[in-house]
């Protein structure tokens, strides 16, 4: 396992939130592919039945952290500062995708810009942008 | 929905099935202690199983994003006088501070302003008093988002490839 293979590891498997609804994380190379299997307990609206708008977001700012870590090592977890979601179709009843690119990291923030999709890549179901502090706060 | 119940009814109702009927919502024990007059009020239990972070035992961000959206949603419909589907255009969140290890996570909701198409929401989380939020949020809503779709519409593939299902 390569050193960003077992960082990813290890930050899923430190987040109890991730294997609480079912999340994991695949990487070829530098990029890395989160993976949000479907589960009955993540349902938002069991009309549709459609993924509850909250797990979606949660799930795309988990890839997004899991991304900081993958891409340099970190003393510790970043923490989120802000997130804004956009949500463009109904999580339907299938396996979830996503992907993270980071647009900038700084000496203390990053700006991460997650889409999550289902089928099609081109056809996001929906997106995140979001600002994460890499060092500890003092507060 | 039945027309013989008080508004305060109808919300505690749809607040119950909301809370119940979503797989999420229920696995993670949302309860709502107050819903009407465009306000509602959520808890989420603290469990070990919902941490982000196990070096400081903090509640995960991605389960108050949720109880944040789950809680507007809820003051939208508590908003209302007759239930219609919605759904979550956009959701903005600032995370101000942790939320306190071992502590119940409250989120208290208001839809200042609904429209026949959109209903805007503001909500914060806390432990104890809203003045002094763990994270607040600011959520917009499409009004009757399941229209003309059917119970099961997406357990049926999307038409075309390009069609923005939902």
């Amino acid at each position: 396992m390569s050193d960003a293979d077992t960082r990813l590891s290890a930050v899923l498997g430190s987040i109890p939130y991730a294997r609480f609804i079912g999340m994991r994380a695949e990487l070829a190379g530098d990029e890395m592919t989160a993976i949000l299997p479907f589960s009955d307990r993540i349902i938002g609206n069991p009309m549709l039945p459609a993924i509850h708008g909250g797990v979606l977001g949660a799930f795309m700012e988990m890839t997004a952290l899991a991304q900081l870590s993958v891409a340099e090592p970190l003393k510790r977890q970043p923490r989120t500062i802000d997130i804004s979601i956009e949500y463009l179709r109904s999580g339907r009843p299938l396996t979830t995708f996503a992907r993270a690119r980071i647009n900038k990291v700084g000496r203390r923030i990053a700006n991460v810009h997650v889409e999550a999709w289902q089928e099609q890549r081109a056809a996001p179901i929906a997106a995140l942008r979001g600002h994460f502090l890499l060092t500890a706060a003092e507060d | 929905m039945n027309t013989d119940l008080s508004a305060g009814e109808q919300h505690r109702l749809i607040a119950n099935t909301m809370n119940e009927g979503s797989p999420q919502a229920r696995a993670l024990g949302f309860q709502t202690l107050e819903i009407g007059d465009a306000v509602a009020i959520l808890k989420v239990p603290y469990r070990p199983e919902i941490v982000g972070d196990p070096e400081t035992g903090v509640i995960a961000g991605g389960v108050v994003t949720t109880l944040l959206d789950h809680a507007s949603g809820q003051a939208v419909h508590a908003a209302m006088t007759e239930w219609t589907s919605i759904a979550t255009l956009d959701l903005r969140i600032d995370y101000m501070r942790p939320a306190q290890p071992g502590r119940d996570v409250l989120a208290r909701a208001h839809c200042y302003k609904l429209t026949r198409s959109v209903a805007f929401v503001r909500a914060v989380a806390y432990e104890d008093d809203p003045d002094d939020p763990v994270a607040a949020a600011q959520a917009v809503f499409m009004l009757d988002s399941s229209a003309g779709k059917k119970p099961g519409a997406n357990l049926k593939p999307p038409r075309s490839k390009t069609e923005g299902a939902a």
